[in-house]
């Protein structure tokens, strides 16, 4: 009956030795992760001025539709009529006609404001976030239209499926207080 | 007019992309005379961080009242209902994401990435189950895990599974985790959160693949009880550790055991050890000839395991996006012609030199040098320790649970007729 106790005790004694350190390491590795935590939460958003506008943000995203979406600063927007980011370009004629339309879901609105200007609006629920109006925005008028990951419809992955695939690393971690790249004003690309 | 457009657009285009004005904009806002008034781009905020930390709430309370029904009141009732709460809630609601077996490669990549700073939900999603478990056993497991309620609640006949296979099955966890830790380490990927089989139930929306392993985890989970939670998960490693030493673990009586063997059935994850036959075991021969050629055999687990992950190294790398597409552009160089290669065309677009990508190709190759002998060495070690286990006999009298696989899911207790 002694000895039996002996080697309970000498059993718990081991047990509460590991659960120590157990505990130990636990709290060391909880520790140093703390002294580098933020208090902030990490979105993922696109850098617009490092999108090369692939098309895979439309195909990746875990949401179908992607929670991509091309958003509009209208302070860039050169409200064009010629507009690279509307209308095809081998459009027939500068008008709305779908045929003319860039936008594969027609997702962008063109609204007549003054002799000669037109401003383009993105509805959002058509919006497919292909990047095909991006592209020609960008290539031929002042890039007005840029792709964000909206973030009411993101799911906030822990790691970002369209990230992954991004090839020019264009997708990050960014703190949720700054949730977006909204290209404010032109001069914000420091590499140009 | 057809011409003239494409004269524009070629001027343009030239004008602009060539000549490098980018400071100026092409074509100046214009100034309205209509009174028209600009509209504002939206941007709708992101999920608020109070909530994130009504999550971490949350959990701290389905932890404690998992803890509290398979401890205190012994209420096997209590335990289910709480995980339909956190299947509706973590899983349906949360759709599965944030969750602390993800977690595991937020806290291994802010070690890594020192440009990588982990945000305290996260943190606190990986911390705070393992600290309960090393106090009460995997209550987690029972009652505050998306992943373990969906599959609890589709066990219809479970089959008992041989002891070799179920330890043998036992040592994918282990694999899973040193691979998710060497991706997460390296920058690579976050596997547990790509391969998650329920995240796409959860979201109700998946690649069709995702949707078929997800489906069949299930299916299986009706005859091999939790097939992910105890062949697969990453985290029931850690988990499984802490609840070894844990300090309070549920028993399956409450007062003392009278050997009626109706619990041994009850256990669906074969967690419960039966009383040792003594005779037995001297009759086999099992002893310490044997423990000590298992515990001899160890340093060559791990020095073979250590070999296998040198030599796998190179294979393991090439899940980094960087170190595939240096291989890619070196073993076939006329991909560059290829215009439908969207990696090789925005690579060669960027103008970064190819000096530069192989370089950085080399420095994550090298961190997948160390990293796959330490997991290799890692793994090594575990099958011998797993081997070493099977000839270490505990005495025990009682019919108990395993406190490593114990689930805490209370079933055992229910069949239980010892009364307090």
């Amino acid at each position: 009956m002694e000895n039996n106790s002996k080697s309970k005790n000498r059993r718990e004694f081991i047990q509460s030795g590991v659960r120590l350190s157990l505990a130990l390491a636990l709290g060391g590795v909880g520790g140093l992760a703390l002294s580098k935590v933020i208090e902030d939460d990490w979105v993922w958003q696109i850098d617009p001025f490092e999108c090369t506008q692939c098309g895979r943000c439309a195909t990746d995203c875990v949401m179908s539709p992607s929670a991509v979406k091309c958003v509009h600063a209208y302070d860039l927007c050169g409200y064009c009529d010629l507009c690279g980011g509307y209308l095809k370009p081998d459009a027939n004629a500068l008008s709305t006609a779908a045929e003319n339309q860039l936008c594969p879901t027609a997702a962008i609105e063109r609204k007549f404001i003054e002799e000669p200007y037109f401003e383009y609006h993105i509805i959002e629920d058509l919006c497919i976030g292909c990047a095909k109006c991006v592209k020609g925005c960008t290539s031929f008028g002042n890039g007005s239209l840029h792709l964000q990951i909206i973030h009411d419809i993101c799911l906030n992955c822990n790691e970002c499926s369209i990230a992954r695939v991004c090839p020019s690393d264009a997708i990050k971690r960014v703190p949720a207080s700054e949730a977006y790249k909204v290209k404010g004003d032109f001069t914000n690309n420091p590499e140009s | 007019m057809k011409k003239l457009k494409y004269i524009l657009f070629t001027f343009y285009f030239l004008l602009f992309t060539f000549t490098l004005i980018a400071q100026q904009q092409r074509f100046p806002k214009p100034e309205f005379e209509s009174g028209y008034e600009q509209p504002d781009t939206v941007t709708p905020e992101p999920r608020a961080l109070a909530l994130e930390y009504f999550d971490v709430l949350v959990l701290i309370l389905v932890l404690s009242l998992a803890t509290w029904f398979a401890l205190k009141t012994r209420s096997r009732q209590g335990v289910l209902w709480l995980s339909v709460f956190t299947l509706i809630y973590f899983g349906f609601y949360r759709n599965g994401c944030i969750c602390s077996i993800g977690a595991i490669q937020n806290v291994t990549l802010s070690f890594a990435d020192p440009t990588y700073a982990i945000s305290l939900t996260a943190l606190l999603f990986f911390i705070l189950p393992l600290a309960f478990t090393l106090f009460f056993g995997r209550t987690f497991c029972a009652g505050a895990c998306p992943l373990g309620a969906i599959q609890d609640l589709v066990i219809i006949k479970p089959i008992s599974l041989p002891k070799w296979l179920n330890k043998t099955l036992g040592l994918i966890p282990y694999l899973y985790i040193s691979l998710a830790v060497l991706f997460a380490a390296t920058g690579t990927d976050f596997i547990i959160c790509r391969y998650d089989p329920f995240v796409g139930i959860f979201r109700m929306d998946a690649k069709f693949l995702m949707v078929v392993l997800g489906v069949s985890f299930l299916l299986m989970g009706m005859f091999v009880a939790r097939p992910y939670c105890r062949f697969f998960c990453p985290y029931s490693v850690l988990l499984s550790w802490m609840s070894r030493f844990s300090k309070w673990h549920l028993t399956i009586t409450p007062a003392a055991c009278i050997q009626c063997k109706l619990c041994t059935n009850s256990c669906p994850f074969d967690a419960i050890d039966f009383p040792t036959n003594e005779k037995e075991v001297v009759k086999s021969g099992l002893g310490t000839k044997r423990f000590l050629a298992y515990a001899v055999l160890i340093p060559i687990w791990v020095a073979a395991g250590v070999f296998v992950g040198e030599r796998s190294h190179t294979f393991l790398s090439k899940a980094n996006p960087d170190v595939f597409l240096a291989e890619l552009l070196i073993s076939n160089p006329e991909i560059k012609n290829d215009p439908d290669n969207l990696d090789v065309q925005t690579f060669l677009a960027s103008g970064k030199t190819m000096e530069t990508l192989v370089q950085e190709a080399e420095v994550i190759r090298g961190k997948f040098y160390v990293g796959s002998m330490i997991a290799g060495g890692f793994m090594g070690l575990v099958i011998g320790m797993t081997l070493l286990n099977t000839v270490v006999f505990r005495k025990r009298q009682d019919y108990v649970p395993h406190k490593g696989n114990c689930l805490s899911c209370a079933r055992c207790m229910d069949y239980c007729p010892v009364e307090k």
